[in-house]
């Protein structure tokens, strides 16, 4: 067919081009990456064939039938936005302005003082992955007096690769005591007051991952005090607010109280399980700042950081969370089906120690139910996990954390059986 | 004492301050020739007729939720968004040495493609590796390379300024003798020339002379996603094992920036490309869109070769897809700007989308007023 404008492909092809004699691959050097253990896991149950199988691996909500669980409130909103017939056109780098508010009052509580003064600035994100990432290269770019970031023991496993990549050092507080199976209080504070000023130190704000474990107020406050002592930088990650213990004040706390008290966090949201949006990609970063002014241009800074990865962010998830953050009775519905989720969990939780004394284990299984949100650090050894998937199919992270949203009614029987099977 | 208290408040992104420049002009004549989206002759956005079929069967299948993507995205979205870029009976495909990467639209791809190269092209981690692209190319581009942590992005010479067209010769000086590694950025496909395998061309061609090659598409356009992040990194190989060992790397890399790209978008494009007649609604869909720009250019050649308008416009027809480089100095640009609300780019390219057979005269007569007014 007759091209309608002259043509400068038609000039190349009258060009040699040489190539090298052997045909030889620019990737030959290319490693092969190991595979990933968080997903992996997911992965692997997959290709397993034994019909009672489990998979107690990624932290995805699963109702009592195992199933995905899409909200009510979300189907609603979905189909109020649907009728709302609207365009595709890009968001702003920043995100969606209706999302952002709502999302920082989510976390910070409709009164608080940092909002009204708009001494925040919130940009959405690529959920919490990508929050953590924007916030890493805020550091690495802006934080120049200090390069470390102190994680609990043990943390997210994403997020030491997350930081490193991002240029940052990557150090550790104590925090899990495999003793208890709880929080090795006083280990923290000896190791936080050993860390030196201005480093970033990570908190998770609740349903710490992956052990289930966290502070209580007071002892929250203690670590606020001290932190202030040091003059640290705190970055709080909120992946599972309302997901822990099913209120979303509650679970927000430690967040707000560390903002009274001073601190000007920096602070990571993620709607992949409280509102089951996982493959939306739905998340928030705020930074809170001195002032509005000093919001203004962080929040320049943020966009130049954004815009170089993926130019602005995936409009449907946001506009899902902002519907129901924003729409009364959608957000009373969501209040509710939250407290469902967490419910399930916590009496999952209860199940499973009561079979495992049902199948005669002497073992002390009480931190199973003190340990909180998705999570829970069995305590199961490395060995003994491989013996739980190769003889039971029952598949989880090696460090012995167990996803409780697979667990279900169905199949907690058979869980505790071969829990109790290998650590007998 | 915050620690903030010296992050400098950042220049904004020209082509988003243009948009907000022009939201703000109370002018009831202006126009928007800044950012690259479609807008119809009513100078509207325009979701595809065939999107919203597919967002209410979509919306219907209740199989459907919200889980996680893996974390190199839909299966059925990246295999029949490479085969859109390489072609249905490709040779390479049927080879087993094409992969993709779902990304957070064209400038996803890019991404996760530069921070691959930087870790493993050329030796690892090789930051003085030198990235050449166009002169002038996409703002964007630049920022993708130096942030993924190239150090030596440098031009080739492209675009003559006298000529309003290609500078052939100084493109081929400029890479001359030099073993390079192809990166071809397709961020129009269909929207060109109106024909998916006419726009794929130049792709297609390198592979038949037995390139390597990463190819960053993006869906935003031609399928009107715009804020759904829909891109894919399509990665021809020599042979199935590079191909295995290069995506391994891609899913770590992706792992640290995102964790698992957004669904609905890619499904949304998954859907209509594996189903016959929705392929083949969409093709039309993108058709009108490229006919459209087509009249546009057309119409403001004709009408200012009509005004007699100082210099020659037949670039105006002979360059191709969303936008043109007018020619116009900045000079003229600002008067443009200041004295019209017609607002475009410093550089003097504008969206041919934002013209519509409403407003064409206006800006006809306004180019043709700054060329002859302003030097």
């Amino acid at each position: 067919s007759p091209r309608r404008h002259p043509s400068p492909y038609r000039l190349c092809l009258g060009i040699s081009i040489s190539l090298p004699a052997c045909f030889s691959s620019w990737w030959s050097e290319v490693q092969m990456g190991p595979p990933d253990p968080i997903l992996g896991v997911s992965e692997a149950y997959k290709r397993d064939t034994n019909p009672k199988k489990i998979n107690l691996g990624v932290g995805a909500y699963r109702d009592d039938q195992g199933k995905p669980f899409v909200l009510s409130c979300v189907r609603k909103a979905e189909a109020q936005i649907a009728a709302k017939k609207l365009d595709k056109e890009y968001l702003a780098i920043g995100g969606l302005g209706d999302f952002n508010k709502a999302c920082a009052k989510l976390a910070l509580g409709d009164d608080n003082e940092v909002i009204k003064s708009g001494r925040n600035i919130t940009v959405q994100t690529i959920s919490g992955t990508g929050s953590l990432r924007i916030g890493a290269n805020f550091l690495s770019r802006f934080h120049t007096e200090a390069r470390e970031v102190y994680l609990p023991t043990p943390s997210w496993g994403n997020h030491t690769p997350i930081f490193r990549d991002a240029g940052m050092q990557l150090k550790a507080y104590t925090y899990y005591d495999p003793k208890t199976c709880g929080f090795d209080f006083q280990g923290a504070l000896n190791d936080i007051s050993k860390i030196p000023a201005k480093s970033v130190i990570m908190l998770h704000a609740c349903a710490h991952n992956p052990t289930g474990v966290d502070p209580r107020p007071e002892q929250w406050k203690e670590i606020a005090e001290l932190v202030k002592k040091r003059n640290l930088l705190v970055f709080f990650d909120m992946a599972y607010q309302g997901f822990a213990s099913g209120d979303i004040d509650r679970d927000a706390w430690a967040v707000r109280y560390f903002i009274e008290q001073g601190h000007n966090i920096l602070l990571s949201q993620s709607f992949a399980k409280n509102m089951g949006l996982y493959g939306e990609r739905v998340g928030g970063f705020t930074v809170v700042c001195k002032d509005a002014e000093e919001a203004k241009r962080v929040e320049s800074q943020l966009k130049i950081l954004i815009r170089p990865i993926y130019s602005n962010p995936p409009m449907n998830g946001a506009r899902i969370a902002a519907t129901i953050l924003n729409t009364p009775d959608l957000y009373k519905e969501w209040l509710g089906e939250v407290h469902g989720m967490a419910n399930r969990i916590i009496t999952m939780r209860e199940l499973l120690v009561a079979n495992l004394k049902k199948e005669g284990s002497t073992k002390n299984w009480q931190h199973v139910i003190d340990q909180i949100g998705m999570f829970c650090f069995t305590g199961l050894k490395p060995e003994q996990v491989e013996r739980l998937t190769k003889e039971f199919s029952v598949y989880m992270t090696k460090d012995g954390r167990i996803s409780m949203a697979g667990v279900t009614s169905g199949n907690v029987g058979y869980l505790a059986q071969g829990i109790h099977s290998v650590t007998k | 004492m915050s620690l903030f208290g010296e992050v400098p408040q950042a220049t904004p992104v020209a082509v988003f301050k243009v948009t907000n420049d022009f939201k703000e002009d109370p002018n009831p004549k202006k126009v928007n020739l800044g950012v690259g989206a479609y807008r119809t002759d009513e100078g509207q956005p325009w979701v595809l007729p065939v999107v919203k079929k597919v967002e209410k069967i979509i919306v219907a299948d209740d199989s459907l939720n919200h889980e996680y993507l893996p974390i190199l995205g839909l299966p059925e979205f990246r295999s029949s968004a490479s085969k859109i870029a390489l072609g249905e009976d490709s040779p390479a495909i049927q080879e087993n040495r094409v992969g993709a990467v779902q990304c957070l639209g064209g400038t996803g791809a890019l991404k996760i493609g530069a921070e691959f190269l930087r870790r493993w092209y050329n030796g690892n981690n090789n930051t003085r590796t030198p990235v050449y692209v166009s002169a002038p190319t996409w703002e964007n581009h630049n920022a993708v390379f130096v942030n993924a942590g190239f150090e030596d992005v440098r031009p080739y010479k492209y675009w003559d300024a006298e000529k309003r067209g290609l500078d052939l010769s100084g493109f081929l000086g400029d890479l001359e003798r030099r073993k390079l590694f192809v990166f071809f950025d397709s961020a129009y496909q269909g929207f060109a020339s109106g024909c998916l395998d006419k726009d794929a061309w130049a792709v297609r061609y390198f592979i038949t002379q037995g390139f390597e090659m990463f190819c960053a598409q993006s869906f935003s356009k031609n399928f009107g996603l715009y804020n759904e992040r829909v891109g894919n990194l399509t990665i021809v190989a020599r042979d199935p094992d590079n191909l295995k060992r290069v995506l391994s790397q891609m899913e770590k890399i992706v792992r640290v920036t995102w964790s698992n790209p957004p669904s609905q978008g890619a499904r949304l494009v998954a859907v209509t490309l594996n189903n016959p007649e929705l392929f083949s609604e969409w093709k039309d869909n993108v058709k009108t869109m490229a006919d459209r720009v087509l009249s546009m250019r057309a119409s403001l050649r004709a009408k200012l070769e009509a005004l007699e308008t100082p210099g020659t416009w037949d670039h105006i027809t002979q360059q191709i897809g969303m936008f043109s480089f007018t020619g116009l100095n900045p000079n003229q640009v600002e008067y443009l700007i200041k004295e019209k609300s017609i607002y475009l780019m410093a550089s003097g390219r504008i969206n041919m989308c934002g013209l519509t057979t409403k407003n064409i005269d206006y800006v006809a007569e306004s180019i043709h007023e700054s060329v002859v007014n302003v030097q």
